[in-house]
């Protein structure tokens, strides 16, 4: 099971965090500062998995991003790896080739498709079209809220 | 009302929203802080407002602050307000703004169990969606209790949608509130073969997450799991099918045979990514410990797997054919991996094949002349780092086996002849080491040498100045050795003795060159042969004859020493091992001084200080152990990748030269292990009939009975193939306290211990409980229509009439008037009485006043502690000590201290409250008895001595016990 992910920038910004375990919010900005340091202190030819206290971590560089994620000791890295880049392609096809700035000021967004395709650090979904599918869907309710809720206010 | 509406949504139109707030603290990025403590100031000031869409709207910047590390707790209740909304837009909100906020201690997730409750049966799908994502993240045991009935009805929602989420947050609800595990696992497995393959894959997940922990409780599911394996098209399942089996196969054997088919398919499928083909290598080898022979047979298609693009994937393939070879198939496995070194691109993988090759060959090679060409052949691998292991290899064959030291002894002098193709680049070419070895061997066993000469003159040329200097040293010792070989054949033969001097002529003028080495060694060795030599050319002007007292200096002979030999060698008397030769320094000495410096000697420091090492001892201990068990663990964990040793060193130097193997040298590099192989094979056939003579004889000896045991003869089995030589291969021992790595100890705290449930006999009887209820009115006013409901657990259940729903309540069948008490009873159905437990409840009412009435509504806790499971049952003390003598119970002791009550009351109090009963009682000893409505023994010995009480209790069910003694203990600390 995936325990959290994290999507940071190279300056060590925190763009995403998504905890599949209720920790508190102290534990959790401590996990992120330290682990946030070890990735960005590694080189790029190093191996993309590393042992960290009792977890695994599986990260990728995406241009300036750095897409991070803790698993369990038993879990597979390299499945972790596919999910890690699954994830990718689906915010690229929300977004349209998808660059940092979209998840900076679309976060709710990313956390929408996050939440459609993992859940519980459990992959949900692995089919990316309807991964999409029930995003399109829930943001056509939305839109169709907004719009009444417009109507309501003239 | 109307102005209220208007005013939200003009003050609306001037908030910051969500991209606002990014912009804004992007463009304040020199006072980020105090930007967002007034954004803050806005936002509180935001939620104090009526309209729900500012309120989501702030809300949603929260939740992005709280990303960048600001405190939002003080907003948990504004969020469970946003998550409440009715409308989609701002519910999705405000469960984002909980999955990332909440946490197991906030509080007002207690209050958000009804929400979540509506929002899960709401008939839109994606209201249930988010509720369910909300609650994946924020799921706590209390809610997880409550729920667990709403979500596994969910598990079977007509939505697709809906049911893979449903089933993949029951894990969490598993993980949560395990009493859980057993009702819903039916449901869940059904979801196994759900229609659509997201549910599917959802159910795999789950059951593997819960098979990895557990394995022997889902062996029944096998069947189940292979029949996915063969179906499912997902690679993503099959990659966890995968893996579950990897947990199952130790516990049944008989998986492995059966799962070696469907493996094979899956790498031979052209479609599979490429994560699938390594896994099933990976899972193959696993399979191969148990199941040698089914493995075998598909060696071609695993050798076809060296030629894979991918090099994890060729590297996998080779630790299984490693695993693979036996004396049958050694030489054809090993002559393909000689192709593939040939072929191999990359030095770390054609490294690992080299090291592979002479692994599988050194542990099971039994005819050593194929073994050293095969080394031999070795040496022309460009680059290699392990000249060292190939060296090492051809020293050990050619001192343990004699009879091909004059074949070793041949071969190596060719290479010693050729040395200048394998030093090419000697800075960067590992492989020079093999040199060493065929120096030595050249030398110690220059008697088989055919033309000692040529050697000598070899090992002298100039360019072995540019070997390595532990090469040189070994060059030299041995060219003296060669030097007294060639000293007596020359003076054995009649011819003159000029050829001799001629000999001698030839070290004094070569050797110089090595007196000059800067290494020591060499140096050091080359001067004092030269020495020798000017000595020994002095007498032989003299013609003494020199050759009998040169070739005793090298006299005696190298015997392999055992494995065991420095154990056997007897300790002598008085030499103990264990004692201090000096003793040690006490304490480090910098300690001392910073303890004097600061004057603070203090005896308890002290004492610390000599205990200290001892607890960091045993810390190392453990830890070691640790990291054993976590090896034993890595090393069975198919998908646990270790770094393989080679590729830690790092090359020093990589530049590239062209490949220094000129055509002439063609002839030389000849596979010559093909010849062997043939004369192997030729051995083996005359071998056989040999035999099959034997046998014939045999046969007509025994006459009837040979011709009846002809069938069995069959094919040729491993044991049917003697060694060429008679070697000593030394097998590596365990050393004698080695544990089996099977049961690692399991950590007491891990929640998923608690999952370990026996799924397949579950006692699905359930037992009633009644709880009577005395209802009375204090009010003034009439009460009427009451309504009693209880939240129903998965445990525990009010028994409503049929046909009535299962959140409907019972209507209580009286009405109250003022200040009248009444009782009504509810049946309970219990299926697990070890726990105990508490149910929520509310009783809805009127309230009628002359003029008007109202409704009300009370909640309540139904607390269901297991001594309410207890019957008081009288028991007979025969039959009492008997039950003690069955020793079927379990026990369990308790200590009340400060008790100053009589002892009669003492024990008429917990026979009331704890409805046991007194069997016997003697002075201020007595023994009680009390049964479960399941039927559980319970037994008390009770004793008193000044004012301390002890209880000794045992029962066949612990965990009841346990409960029971702990309600008894808060009975008397409340008194």
């Amino acid at each position: 099971m995936m325990r959290f992910m994290l999507l940071f920038s190279r300056q060590g910004k925190l763009r995403l965090q998504k905890w599949y375990t209720a920790t508190a919010e102290r534990d959790k900005k401590k996990m992120v500062r330290e682990l946030m340091q070890v990735v960005l202190a590694r080189k790029p030819k190093m191996s993309s998995f590393l042992e960290w206290r009792d977890l695994k971590i599986v990260y990728k560089r995406y241009a300036s991003l750095y897409f991070c994620c803790a698993v369990e000791e038993q879990d597979n890295e390299l499945i972790t790896l596919e999910v890690i880049h699954r994830f990718v392609e689906l915010l690229d096809k929300y977004f349209g080739s998808v660059c940092e700035l979209d998840i900076i000021f679309n976060f709710e967004k990313a956390y929408f498709i996050l939440d459609e395709f993992l859940i519980g650090g459990e992959i949900q979904d692995t089919s990316k079209k309807s991964v999409l599918k029930a995003i399109e869907q829930a943001d056509l309710l939305q839109e169709v809220h907004t719009h009444t809720h417009h109507r309501e206010k003239k | 009302m109307a102005l209220k509406i208007v005013k939200g949504s003009i003050d609306r139109m001037f908030d910051k929203n969500l991209q606002d707030l990014v912009r804004g603290i992007r463009n304040h990025k020199e006072d980020e802080a105090k930007y967002i403590s007034t954004c803050i100031d806005e936002i509180k000031q935001e939620l104090k407002q009526d309209n729900i869409a500012v309120k989501a709207n702030a809300v949603c910047k929260l939740t992005y602050l709280q990303m960048l590390g600001y405190d939002v707790s003080w907003a948990a209740f504004n969020i469970v307000e946003v998550m409440s909304s009715s409308k989609f837009t701002y519910k999705r909100i405000g469960y984002l703004a909980a999955s990332q906020c909440f946490h197991e201690s906030t509080d007002v997730i207690m209050l958000t169990t009804n929400q979540i409750r509506k929002d899960l049966s709401s008939p839109n799908q994606y209201d249930t969606g988010v509720a369910l994502t909300g609650l994946s993240c924020f799921v706590t045991p209390d809610l997880a209790r409550d729920l667990a009935n709403d979500i596994m009805t969910l598990m079977s929602h007509t939505k697709p949608y809906i049911r893979k989420k449903a089933v993949l947050i029951m894990y969490k609800v598993f993980l949560k509130y395990p009493e859980s595990l057993r009702p819903a696992f039916p449901r869940l497995k059904e979801k196994l073969e759900d229609p659509d393959p997201g549910v599917q894959s959802a159910a795999v997940n789950v059951i593997c997450e819960l098979a990895r922990r557990n394995p022997k409780n889902y062996l029944s599911l096998a069947p189940l799991f292979f029949k996915l394996m063969t179906s499912s098209t997902n690679n993503w399942v099959l990659i966890k099918i995968i893996k579950l089996f990897g947990a199952l196969t130790p516990l049944e054997p008989r998986l492995g045979k059966k799962l070696i088919e469907p493996l094979t398919n899956l790498i031979h499928s052209v479609l599979s990514l490429f994560i699938v083909k390594y896994l099933g290598l990976l899972a193959m080898s696993k399979i191969l410990k148990t199941h040698p022979k089914s493995v075998q047979s598909h060696k071609d298609l695993i050798l076809q797997c060296l030629d894979d693009k991918d090099e994890s994937i060729r590297l996998r393939a080779l630790d299984l054919l490693y695993g693979m070879v036996s004396k049958k198939n050694l030489m054809e496995i090993v002559k393909k991996l000689m192709l593939h070194v040939d072929k191999a691109e990359g030095t770390t993988y054609r490294d690992e094949l080299l090291t592979k090759i002479i692994d599988i060959c050194s542990q099971r090679a039994y005819n050593c002349l194929w073994y050293i060409s095969i080394l031999v052949e070795l040496t022309r691998l460009e680059g290699t780092r392990h000249g060292h292991l190939i060296a090492s290899q051809m020293l050990d064959v050619a001192i343990r086996v004699k009879a091909i030291r004059a074949f070793a002894v041949a071969q190596m002098a060719t290479l010693l002849d050729n040395a200048h193709l394998l030093t090419g680049n000697t800075q960067r070419n590992g492989i020079c080491e093999v040199l060493y070895a065929a120096a030595w061997i050249c030398g110690e066993f220059s008697e088989h040498l055919e033309e000692p000469m040529a050697t000598l003159e070899a090992m002298l040329r100039p360019k072995v100045a540019t070997l390595p200097g532990h090469i040189q040293a070994v060059y030299v010792q041995n060219a003296a050795k060669l030097f007294a070989t060639v000293l007596r054949g020359q003076e054995g033969a009649p011819a003159d003795s000029t050829v001799a001097q001629e000999t001698s002529q030839l070290l004094i003028d070569r050797l110089p060159l090595f007196v000059q080495s800067s290494n020591l060694e060499v140096q050091e060795r080359a001067s004092c042969i030269l020495q020798l030599v000017k000595y020994i050319q002095k007498l032989q002007q003299k013609d003494v004859e020199v050759a009998e007292e040169v070739t005793a200096l090298f006299a005696g002979e190298l015997n392999p020493v055992a494995p065991k030999a420095q154990k056997k060698v007897p300790v002598p008397e008085g030499l103990d091992l264990d004692v201090w030769i000096n003793e040690p320094p006490s304490g480090s000495e910098s300690e001392d001084e910073g303890r004097k410096s600061k004057g603070k000697a203090v005896f308890a420091k002290d004492e610390s200080r000599h205990t200290k090492p001892r607890y960091t001892e045993v810390d190392e201990k453990e830890l070691a152990k640790r990291r054993e068990v976590r090896k034993a663990e890595q090393a069975n964990n198919p998908f646990y990748i270790k770094a393989s040793p080679s590729s830690q060193k790092v090359r020093r130097h990589s530049v590239s030269k062209p490949n220094p193997s000129p055509s002439f040298s063609l002839r030389l590099w000849m596979p010559m292990s093909d010849q062997y192989v043939k004369l192997e094979e030729e051995r083996r056939e005359r071998n056989k009939a040999d035999k099959k003579k034997k046998k014939d004889k045999k046969k007509r000896e025994k006459g009837e009975k040979g011709r009846r045991r002809r069938g069995d003869s069959g094919p040729e089995s491993e044991e049917d193939i003697t060694p060429a030589h008679m070697v000593d291969i030394v097998t590596e021992e365990m050393p004698e306290n080695a544990l089996p790595s099977d049961d690692d100890d399991k950590d007491p705290n891990d929640p998923h211990k608690a999952l370990n449930i026996d799924l397949d006999n579950c006692p699905l009887m359930d037992y009633q409980v009644v709880v009577s209820v005395i209802f009375e009115n204090k009010c003034d006013s009439f009460i009427k229509s009451m309504e009693f409901n209880v939240l129903d657990s998965l445990n525990s259940k009010l028994q409503r009439p049929d046909g009535a729903g299962p959140h409907d309540g019972l209507i209580v069948p009286f009405q109250l008037p003022p200040g009248i008490s009444n009782e009504a009873r509810f049946i309970f159905s219990v299926q697990n009485i070890v726990m105990p437990q508490k149910l929520k409840g509310t009783l809805t009412f009127i309230v009628k006043t002359d003029d008007s009435s109202t409704h009300e509504k009370l909640d309540f806790k139904l607390h269901f502690t297991c001594t309410s499971y207890l019957i008081t049952t009288p028991c007979y003390s025969d039959a009492y000590s008997k039950l003690l003598e069955s020793g079927d119970l379990k026990g369990c002791s308790l200590k009340l201290e400060g008790v100053n009550q009589p002892f009669h009351h003492l024990l008429a109090r917990i026979c009331f409250h704890h409805h046991f009963s007194v069997v016997e009682r003697i002075d201020s000893c007595a023994s009680m008895y009390s049964r479960s409505i399941q039927g559980h023994h319970m037994c008390l010995l009770v004793k008193t001595a000044d004012q301390t009480v002890s209880i000794d209790a045992k029962c066949d069910e612990p965990g009841l016990l346990g409960n029971v003694l702990d309600e008894i203990k808060l009975t008397f600390s409340q008194c």
